[in-house]
This record gives structure tokens, sequence and C-alpha cells, in this order.
């Protein structure tokens, strides 16, 4: 009996051709939207996550001045000096590293090439607390770092400036007033999440930047890392207590300087790529609810246009049961068919677009399932529901449809 | 004739409709009819014939009265076991011809021997045969749609014959059809009952294709005009 059901659906489904096709159509477009939205959804919050993760997830920023006077910081507040740093080593458990960092605007030349750029002072830390590898060269010597040598270590876009296709390390460019041999080049990192070109540096040994660009001892902003991300919250203020007690503040009054970790941007941005994913899963079941009433109508004009046909069945002998069971392998063969396309397609168009925007690839098996089960219950029950209907009428009444 | 009813109908009632409301299409109906007999009814449109016929067909059952099939009591049965009934015993023939359509004949043919599960070799052997036996296996890969009236209805008629049924019924088998291929149709349906000893039952409105029969039935108001049947 289910063999026959099988031959018989078969046959219907080669000899409405057309009919067959639009209702595998609608399955196949619910199912690939759904699919490829949510592997969109799925690439943008994985790449928000992975940029996060570069920009150094466990970096905590020790910067003078009130937080509240903005990015500028506060100019009249005392900057930092070398002993800070060897404290926080010091007095601070779980550090990675401890870098300082001063910075400055400069004008970076080589042969005729003219490109303004800013230069970091610091020291090997900067590279760690900051989680960057070399492209090429290598990172400063100590004797570099002590004697405060004039090398540099530059960022992509800085290379991609001023040489082009050439090699540059070991050559000398001219920063300022004075001439630095370039020893490594930074691997990229392209666009913050702020949309800041993070390869747009050059980055010197902090003893040659105080002594031949801010000619000063002072340090503007210490970077911290911590071994253990879950331990930011604690380092945080023992870093407080630390330097209100290097800057003698008393307790009550207000600090003057500000202790900053990424964690505050770091929920901003996952609860937006949270709405992300959310409105990309409403329009995916938009989608696949369209595909589905599609299906609906499909089906329910095929069973009116087939109701003489079960009449006819019907008059010559067959059960009930038969004609439902063949209408029920056709929708069966018909939605898992177009289950199965959409499937397919749906992967497809996901590492289409991921490709396109250059987003990481992650799969979501469950979303698979659920799309692929969804819409085939929908072809399943709107192909058997309507059958049912046309199957329990009178034959006589079934042949007299029109 | 030797005395084997097949088709036994005593004091049939149909009516639609409930109370005062309720329509009568057949008002106390006895007929039998033997084994082997071409019986043909007619009578005046609205008269009760089809609903007889589908009584006769196990498609439909009496509201009063009883219909015996082979002795067997129709009204008792359930829905599958007429079903059944109609797949082993009962072959139909219809005005409207109602084959599947985009179905190739052969395929139309092959319908009820797919439902008594008969294998796919036979069946298509079994469905050739009848399709030759109404002159039709020239055509046998055409659909309804690229067929002639006439050629339908002697698709229609191998469908109905292919399984070698007990009894035959039509209904107005030639209603759409013009007088020479009306006749061509009788003429099968004629050789069927004589070389196969298919019992048959058609309704027709024209004298012309009744005197085919051997018996003819007139029908009036629900009930079987006795007079007119006398007057024969
Ligand atoms: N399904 C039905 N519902 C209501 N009345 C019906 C139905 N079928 C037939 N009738 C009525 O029963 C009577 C007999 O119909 P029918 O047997 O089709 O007549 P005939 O075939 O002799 O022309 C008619 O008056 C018709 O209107
Ligand atoms: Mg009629």
């Amino acid at each position: 009996m289910i063999w026959n059901a099988f031959i018989l659906a078969l046959r219907e489904i080669r000899r409405s051709a057309m009919r067959s096709f639009l209702t595998t159509l609608g399955i196949v477009i619910g199912v690939a939207s759904v699919i490829s939205m949510v592997m969109l959804g799925d690439a943008t919050t994985a790449y928000v996550t992975q940029s996060i993760s570069k920009l150094g997830s466990n970096m905590i920023i020790i910067r003078p001045g009130q937080d509240r006077h903005g990015p500028g910081g506060d100019t009249v507040a005392k900057r930092f000096i070398h002993d800070d740093l060897t404290a926080i080593s010091r007095e601070i458990q779980g550090l990675k590293g401890v870098a300082p960092v001063s910075s400055k605007g400069i004008q970076a030349v080589y042969g005729n090439k003219n490109y303004s750029t800013s230069v970091d002072g610091s020291d090997n830390d900067y590279f760690t607390v900051k989680d960057w590898q070399f492209e090429e060269g290598r990172s400063f010597t100590d004797a570099e770092l002590k004697g405060g040598k004039a090398v540099c270590i530059i960022g992509e876009t800085v290379r991609k400036e001023l040489f082009g296709a050439q090699t540059p390390i070991d050559t000398s460019i001219r920063l300022g007033n004075f001439s630095c041999q370039v020893i490594g080049i930074l691997h990229p990192k392209g666009a913050s999440m702020f949309g800041m070109d993070q390869d747009d540096l050059i980055v010197v040994p902090i003893r040659m930047f105080q002594r031949r660009i801010s000619g000063n001892q002072e340090i503007s902003a210490i970077l911290v890392s911590a071994h253990n991300p879950s331990s930011i919250e604690n380092m945080k203020s023992a870093i407080i207590s630390l330097m209100q007690e290097r800057r003698h503040i008393r307790t009550g009054d207000e600090d003057d300087f500000n202790v900053r970790d990424l964690r505050e941007v770091i929920q901003t941005l996952s609860s937006t790529t949270k709405m992300l994913t959310l409105l990309l899963g409403a329009v995916a079941t938009i989608s696949l609810l369209v595909g589905g009433i599609g299906i609906m109508n499909i089906m329910l004009v095929s069973v009116t246009e087939r109701t003489r046909e079960i009449g006819i069945r019907l008059a010559i002998g067959a059960l009930e049961r038969e004609v439902l069971l063949q209408f029920l392998v056709e929708a069966v063969v018909l939605s898992s068919l177009g289950g199965v396309i959409g499937v397919i397609l749906g992967i497809a168009a996901g590492i289409g677009v991921n490709i396109a925007f250059e987003l990481p690839f992650v799969f979501n098996t469950s979303i698979v399932i659920i799309a692929f089960l969804f819409s085939t219950m929908v072809g399943i029950l709107f192909g058997y529901f309507p059958a049912r209907k046309a199957a329990q009428l009178n034959p006589i009444d079934a042949l007299r449809h029109e | 004739m030797t005395s084997e009813p097949v088709v036994e109908l005593k004091g049939a009632k149909k009516y639609y409709g409930q109370g005062n409301a309720a329509a009568y299409a057949l008002q106390g109906v006895d007929l039998t009819i033997q084994k082997g007999e071409f019986v043909a009814i007619m009578g005046p449109s609205g008269s009760g014939k089809s609903t007889a016929m589908n009584i006769i067909g196990c498609l439909d059952v009496p509201t009063e009265g009883e219909y015996l099939f082979e002795g067997i009591n129709v009204g008792g049965l359930s829905r599958d076991q007429r079903a059944l009934l109609r797949r082993h015993y009962i072959g139909f023939i219809f005005q409207g011809f109602n084959l599947l359509g985009k179905t190739s004949a052969l395929e139309n043919v092959e319908l009820p021997l797919l439902y008594r599960g008969i294998p796919a070799g036979e069946r298509r052997d079994m469905a050739m045969e009848a399709l030759k036996s109404v002159g039709l296996e020239d055509v046998a890969h055409h659909t309804p749609g690229e067929l002639s009236g006439g050629q339908q209805q002697r698709v229609a008629i191998a469908r109905a014959i292919v399984t070698n049924p007990l009894v035959l019924l039509a209904d107005e088998p030639t209603g759409n059809l013009d007088t020479h291929k009306s006749i061509e149709v009788m003429e099968l349906l004629l050789s069927f009952n004589r070389d196969k000893g298919i019992t048959i039952i058609m309704v027709t409105h024209e004298n012309d294709m009744a005197q085919f029969a051997s018996r003819i039935i007139h029908f009036r108001d629900g009930c079987i005009d006795t007079a007119q049947n006398e007057h024969q």
C-alpha cells in the first residue's frame, strides 16, 4: 500500500511539474532565507567578538586627569613617570604586561614620500598588552630600550604609504628632524571597533621618544594587561589604591587620574550585535512564514483542483486512507526535496555573503535543522489536511465538484 | 436465463434533507437484475435514475429499504467495505468520462489495477489488452486532452472492464457523443456483455441506445413506471 502510494505520488509530481515546482520553491525560499540570515547574524556577532579581543579585552588604561574632561584628558594633571611603572610591576599581582605610552603626531619621510602619522613611545610590553604580532623583523633589544636608540617598528599603513612594495627592514626614515632605522613591521589589525585605523602608527623606544620628541621624562598613559580577564576588576581597584598612595590623594578627595577598561564598550557592542541577530532572526522568521503561506496556498488550490480526481479514485475503489497516503507521500517528497535544496542554497548564500563582507564563517547546525523541519512540517500539514477534507467527501459529491 | 440475482433493490427510498424539507429522489423501488443481463434504465430528467445507479454502484446507500449486492446487504457496510466492493466487483462509466487529466490513457486504465495491488508488469499487459479491446492501443500514451470525446469514452470503458468486473454501470455513457460514436460505444458494451458475461446496467435518454439492451426499465418520479414496462 505504501509502495503504491509512492508510485502514485511520484506520478503526480511528474505530471504536475509546474505545481510541484512552485510548492518546492516556497519551501526553498523559506529555508534558504532563514539559514542565510542567521548565518549572517552569527558571523557579525563573531566578527564583533573577534574585533574586541583584538582590541585587548583584558587591557586597562591608566591616564592622568579626570575622565570627565573627555578624551583629551586634563592637561593640568600631573603626568606619570617611570617610577609609577616600576611600582605597578612590583605591587600588582597577575600582570601580563605593563607598558608606558606617550604619543605625538609626526611627519614621516622616506625618499620623496611624506606621510603624517602618530608615534608611540613605549617598550616591548606594548606588543604584549595589545596582543600584537610581528609581520616582519623584530621587537626592541634591551640595549635599544636602555640607550634610547633611534629605531622604530611601523604599522602596515605606514609601511604601505612610505615603501609601497619595497621591504623597509633596516632602511632609515626621517621622523621630524632626526633619522630612525626600521627594525620591524606589525601584523595588520585593520580598523578598530570605532573605525580608527589601528595600523597607522610608528612605535619607538620610550627613552628615545622622551629625549628626541617630547624633551621630558613624562609618560602620558600606562597600559596594563592581566593574565586572567576575570581578575580585571580586582586589578583595577588595586591600581587605583596604589596610584592614590603614590600621588598623595587623601580619602574623600578627587583622583587626578583615571583607570578604565574596555568592558563597558564591549557590553554596549555585544548588546548591539544581539539586537542585530534578533532583527535578522525576525526577518528570517517572516520569510519562513511567507514561504509557509505560499506552500499553504498552492496546496489548498491544488486540492480544490484535484477534488474531482479524488472522486474518481474513490469511485473506482480507492480507500480514503490510500488517497490520503498518496497526498501525504507527495507532500513529504516535495517538502523534503525543497528543504534539502533550501539548506544547500541557504548555506551557499550565507557563505557568499560572509566572503563578500569578509566575515568569519560560523555554522549553526540547529537553525538548519529547525528551518528544515519547520518548512517540511508546513508542507506536510498543508498538503495533508485539505486532502483529508476531500478524501472524506462522498465520492459522488467529489465527482460533481468543479 | 438462469436465476442468479446480482442486484436486488427492496423498497429502496432515498431522500435528501430532513423533515418537511426532505426531497424524495427514490420513493420505494423494487428491482432485481440477474447475472449476465444488459439493462437499460430510461425516464425523464429528475426521475431518480442517477440516484438508483449510485446506490446500485455502492457509492451511496438507500435511506430506507434494502439493497442487496450479490446477496450482501450494502446498507450495513462501512465506507471502506463499500469501496472494496466497488474495487473488486464494479466498473463505472460516467457521462463526463472522468479520466485523470495529464495522465496517459494507459495509466488511466492501469489505475483500478493499481488499487487491486496487481504487479507493474502484469498491470501494463492487462491495461494494454483492455485498450486493444476498445481499439485504442495506438494512442495508449496520449493524454485525455489529446483524444476525441469518443476516444476518451472508450478509454473510460477500457478502465471499467480491465478488472473484468461483475457489474458494469454506465450513467448516460453516450450523453456527450454523436450518434455514430454512440453506436460504437454501444457495440463495445454489447460485446463485453456477450463475450465476457459482464452484467451491464445503463442509463440512457435515447431509445436507439436502449434497444441494445435486453431489458428496459422506465423510471418516473422516483418510482419504476410499471405501466410503461408492461407496455413493452
Ligand atoms: N445531492 C442531492 N441533494 C438534493 N437533491 C438531490 C441530490 N441528488 C439528486 N437530488 C434530487 O433527486 C432527484 C432525482 O435526481 P437524479 O437521480 O439525479 O435524477 P436523474 O438522474 O433521473 O435525472 C432530483 O429531483 C434531484 O434534484
Ligand atoms: Mg442523472
